[in-house]
């Protein structure tokens, strides 16, 4: 079980290096790696909720001199979530691209990302992060810039210059904690780390670094044109997956390994800043003239809401009422991925058929592609988090914690939050009813309409009905 | 030497510093790059500064380690900027 | 997972599963279409029998489905879910025939009846919630399938109705959630039981769950078009007579008014409830819709704006008789559930008929309609009738339940004033419509006759449902007193309720 996790991140990696050799054969070995990877990633999943936590010395090297991969419950859903995105994008990307020349420049960029995001998920060690931050940012980067327009270029390189800056910001904090504590191995520190004139410039380093990279308001002014002007595969990932990425390391940071130094003011700041993010990224995503300007604003909202469960948890003495909220967090940040995708994967698909994403003048298109109006529906009941979806169950968790806290601010942000959102989603979903032309069945475009209905009815109704076991999970894996 | 360590550290944080102000400031893409490129120094010139562990004893290893992958990605980084920005100067007209 | 555990899964799965078919379906494949319609209306109707002779003999047929730690769905048979569901059931077979004959050669079907379908499933399965956090998924749900039938047309019309009917009721569902949340903070996990689990929560508590209350009671209310929360349900009459038929009828006004009765006996208690003063607040709010919504329809032209606003106000009569502590109040306002909707869905499919056959959207377009189209108006009459409250119609039933049940609980006072006047505008708006039908003679020509006269006034699946519904209704009322009649089941409600 524990070989999972060098596969999770070698099959990816050599098949990166395959394409590169075969460009001929780059969509097969695409297709392939994603498949493997997949596999890969079902057995971590099984293998953490059957052992619990698990632990692979790469080489044998020990920790301290050596790599570590680890991965626990936490790790393992995001690794699936990402294996499963990645795949459908992948299929996606296989009718998307279609000369052979465009495919063989973006099949080993898209799995040296892959590589990086697993490689950042299943990392046990700071330095380790802060190199697969720097791949994930490099390979982020240069997809983001296939688009080849100018605008495409200059949001690439605004991308990329605060990216690293973020990584610097992230380096230096790493800096500082092995000044303090001699070691970079995750497990340790979160034994020996206490609050402290050490700790807390450390932190709050990491922690800027880190939020440039997910992109939470106000530093989240790199990410709509970067992500409206990739290709949609493209798009489809940095929303979902990218961002998520630098998000979960905030998350591994201030509720695992640097728990014991976090304040509430701390949290409360993170919180703050996200219900920025949730207001302001909705109301713009409300004014948006294209598509993807508007599923670019939306993953700033939605991930406004991941951090203002921060001042919530912090806020809950550790018990079971603590455990919900976290999960809810965990099934919130789920169903966003899988809606960010399905969302630009279907607006891909209009894209293409219509030669333009421009909301005005939907009319026609929407109704000549009912299944992917339906992707985009379901995408959107997802992103307001009505039920079943699974960012209902997670909204929930967080109006939960916030009654119970007392902190009835965030209900208040959420509430309105989740209305701008059925605002903006419906604004769009409203022009697939008009006088256009209707096909005769549901779904015209196999390969490309499927892998968005799928992601869209997976963060829709899958993760909301059987999401369950999620909380068992994170507990077992702990 | 302690005086030296410190130096070095407090150093590293102040060019981290000016690279900073210089990345939020500049509007030149290339003048950017050179910031945060200088801000990469800065970091490693801490990370320097912390390997030492005493007159005569031989610096950490790990430090030294983390500073040469960084000058590594720092490289490729500004390699990928540097053909970006070439890429951006190449389309007259369309800025 | 035996039968009686599945038995309400299957109930909602009966139309679900044909209904997500159906959107895949070739828009040209009718015969399968509406076999599937019809299917599984008829399996549906099956189902609900066996659940309403097994709860009838204290059979408990439950589905739960755990979807978080403390939050589970449950899917539950009781005594007043039997009722509701039966009620969607029947209903809903019926509008199938209407819908199939009222839609012939219209574009859109597929997705059309893959909603319709969609609707009915989330109209059983809030019917058969099992605690208050099932019905606000499902009455979310329900939320979400209507948006598409309302917006069906396609015409800019039909989209700004769609969307204000949207805004109503999200922003409804939102205060729903929120106080539905707060309440399982304060009480955890809120079952529907018979009298109510909220009367063992703590007194410090008791000014929180006033405040629930009023959340709870907006949020139902956007849907049981309460004033002032109506605004959206004129404006969607722009959908096609079949969905507004549904709408009234049977699902999202229904459920709205289902969902109060619910928190008021199930999850407050009514007693509790009483002793907050909660019901006071109710009965207040219901007795201004009944009149509002009863001066509205005076002034209206428009058929379907004029049934319309008669629902607003004869909904509330259900949130009334709730408002009304006693068991005698308590059987009008349920049976009235039933009663409204088998007369309000005649109606409906009244007006529908006069629109296709003969493109009268008006009342002022109703003259002599009588004679071209008895059977119709024949139908149309006896439902008006009966909301008028003229014995032997079942809406008699009601009003008498209802007056019988304010004077034993001491509100005759001001309870029996609104009844009379609401029956007196209920006669003053429909009256003259019927002396119209009637009475008078037919102009030169119908606005636009689509379906000309043939053997049968208009087309067989448009002509039967209304007459089918109508005799509903008056049996409903002859036959009240017999086993299994509306009546004697909102009896036995009342009974399990107040413990008798």
């Amino acid at each position: 079980m524990a070989d999972a996790l060098i596969w999770l991140v070698a099959l990816p990696l050599a098949g990166a290096l395959a394409t590169l050799l075969l460009p001929r054969a780059a969509g097969a070995v695409v297709i392939a790696s994603g498949l493997g990877t997949s596999m890969a990633a079902g057995a971590l999943l099984y293998g953490v909720a059957t052992h619990g936590p698990l632990h692979n010395a790469i080489g044998g090297w020990s920790a301290g001199l050596g790599i570590a991969l680890r991965a626990d419950g936490l790790s393992a859903l995001l690794v699936m979530m990402t294996a499963l995105v990645a795949l459908a994008a992948s299929v996606y990307s296989s009718a998307y691209f279609n000369t052979a020349a465009q495919r063989a420049r973006f099949a080993p960029l898209w799995l040296l990302l892959w590589t990086a995001l697993n490689a950042l998920l299943l990392s046990g060690d700071l330095f380790n992060l802060y190199v697969t931050l720097e791949l994930l940012g490099l390979s982020a980067v240069a997809l983001a810039a296939l688009g080849g327009s100018a605008a495409a270029v200059q949001a690439a390189l605004r991308y990329l210059l605060v990216g690293l800056l973020g990584s610097m910001l992230f380096l230096a904090g790493v800096s500082l904690i092995y000044a303090g504590y001699g070691t970079l191995d995750l497990a340790a520190l979160a034994k020996v780390v206490e609050s402290g004139p050490v700790v807390w410039p450390a932190l709050t380093l990491m922690t800027a670094g880190l939020l440039l990279k997910t992109a939470l308001f106000p530093l989240h002014f790199w990410l709509p044109p970067a992500h409206a002007s990739a290709p949609a595969p493209v798009s489809a990932v940095l929303s979902a997956l990218v961002v998520k990425a630098a998000f979960y390391l905030v998350l591994r940071l201030w509720l695992d390994v640097f728990a014991d130094a976090v304040t509430a003011a701390a949290a409360a700041l993170l919180g703050l800043l996200g219900a920025g993010g949730v207001l302001w990224g909705s109301w713009r995503a409300l004014q948006a003239e294209r598509l993807k300007l508007l599923a670019a604003y939306s993953t700033v909202a939605q991930l406004g809401y991941l951090f203002m469960f921060f001042p919530v948890l912090q806020a809950l003495p550790p018990g079971p009422a603590r455990e919900l909220a976290a999960g809810g967090l965990v099934i919130l940040a789920l169903t966003h991925g899988f809606a960010k995708a399905g969302l630009f994967l279907a607006i891909g698909v209009i894209q293409q058929r219509s030669g333009h994403d421009t909301i005005r003048e939907l009319d026609g298109t929407a109704q000549r592609l009912p299944a992917t109006t339906f992707a985009v529906a379901l995408a959107g009941v997802a992103l307001i988090g009505l039920p079943p979806s699974g960012a209902f169950l997670g909204k929930w968790q967080l109006l939960a914690a916030s009654f119970a806290t007392g902190q009835w601010w965030w209900i208040v942000v959420t509430a309105i939050g989740s209305l701008l959102a059925a605002a903006y989603t419906f604004r769009v979903l409203g022009h697939a009813f008009g006088h256009g032309p209707y096909p005769n069945q549901a779904v015209t475009l196999a390969r490309e309409e499927w892998p968005a209905l799928l992601l869209g009815a997976t963060a829709a109704v899958v993760l909301g009905l059987a999401g369950a076991p999620l909380w068992t999970l994170l507990e077992a894996g702990a | 030497m302690l005086t030296a360590q410190w130096l070095y550290g407090l150093t590293g944080c102040l060019v981290v510093a000016l690279g900073l102000r210089a990345a939020l400031l500049q509007s030149a893409l290339l003048q950017r790059i050179v910031a945060v490129n200088v801000m990469g120094s800065g970091v490693f010139l801490m990370l320097i500064a912390v390997a030492y562990r005493g007159p005569g004893v031989a610096p950490d290893p790990v430090p030294h380690a983390l500073v040469l992958t960084g000058i590594v990605v720092a490289v490729s980084a500004t390699a990928l900027a540097l053909a970006l920005v070439r890429r951006l100067h190449a389309e007259p007209g369309d800025g | 997972m035996n039968f009686d555990t599945a038995l309400p899964l299957l109930v909602v799965a009966s139309s679900l599963l044909p209904g997500l078919v159906i959107f895949f379906l070739r828009e040209s494949s009718h015969g399968p279409r509406t076999a599937l319609n019809l299917g599984g209306a008829a399996l549906k109707l099956l189902l609900v029998g066996i659940m309403i002779w097994g709860v009838f003999h204290q059979h408990v047929y439950e589905t739960r489905w755990t979807l978080a730690p403390g939050l589970d769905l449950v899917l539950h048979a009781d005594t007043l879910s039997v009722l509701f569901v039966t009620l969607s059931t029947v209903l809903w077979l019926v509008t199938t025939v209407y819908a199939v004959g009222y839609l012939e050669n219209s574009p859109h079907r597929s997705r059309f009846f893959g909603f319709f379908s969609l609707c009915v499933s989330a109209t059983v399965g809030l019917a058969l919630a099992g605690n208050l956090f099932t019905f606000v998924i499902f009455y979310e749900l329900l939320t979400l399938a209507t948006y598409p039938l309302v917006a069906h047309r396609g015409t800019p019309e039909a989209v700004r109705g769609a969307r204000i009917y949207l805004t109503y009721t999200l922003i409804g569902g939102v205060l729903l959630l929120l106080g539905t949340v707060w309440l399982h903070v304060i009480a955890g996990p809120t079952p529907f039981v018979e009298g109510g689990v909220l009367s063992r929560v703590p007194a410090e508590y008791h000014p929180q769950l006033k405040v629930i209350f009023v959340l709870l009671l907006i949020g139902l209310g956007v849907k049981a078009a309460l004033v002032p929360l109506h605004g959206w349900l004129p404006q969607a009459m722009v959908a096609p007579a079949p969905v507004s038929a549904l709408l009234h009828a049977v699902a999202v006004v229904k459920a709205g008014a289902f969902g109060i009765v619910r928190v008021v006996y199930d999850v407050y208690g009514v007693q509790f409830a009483d002793q907050l003063g909660l019901l006071i607040v109710l009965g207040v709010a219901a007795c201004i819709t009944i009149v509002y919504g009863s001066v509205k329809a005076l002034s209206e032209d428009s058929l379907k704006k004029r049934l319309a606003y008669s629902t607003v106000s004869q909904v509330s009569y259900i949130a009334l008789g709730t408002a009304i502590l006693g068991p005698v109040g308590t059987i009008g306002g349920i049976v009235h559930l039933v009663h409204q909707g088998i007369m309000k869905i005649t109606l409906f499919f009244s007006a529908g008929n006069y629109a296709e056959t003969l493109g009268i959207h008006k009342v002022s377009e109703m003259n002599g309609v009588g004679r071209r189209m008895p059977a119709t108006t024949l139908a149309f009459s006896v439902a008006a009738l009966g909301m008028i409250g003229v014995p032997p119609v079942a809406g008699f039933i009601s009003k008498w339940y209802l007056g019988l049940g304010a004077v034993e609980a001491g509100m005759a006072a001001w309870v029996m004033p609104v009844l009379l006047a609401s029956s007196a505008l209920n006669a003053a708006y429909f009256l003259p419509v019927l002396y119209r039908a009637w009475f008078r003679d037919a102009g030169p020509a119908w606005p636009a006759e689509h379906i000309p006269a043939a053997r049968f006034e208009t087309a067989g699946a448009l002509l039967w449902p209304p007459v089918v519904t109508a005799t509903l209704a008056l049996a409903a009322g002859l036959f009240a007193a017999a086993p299994y009649s509306p009546l004697e089941w909102a009896d036995l409600i009342a009974r399990r309720e107040y413990g008798l």
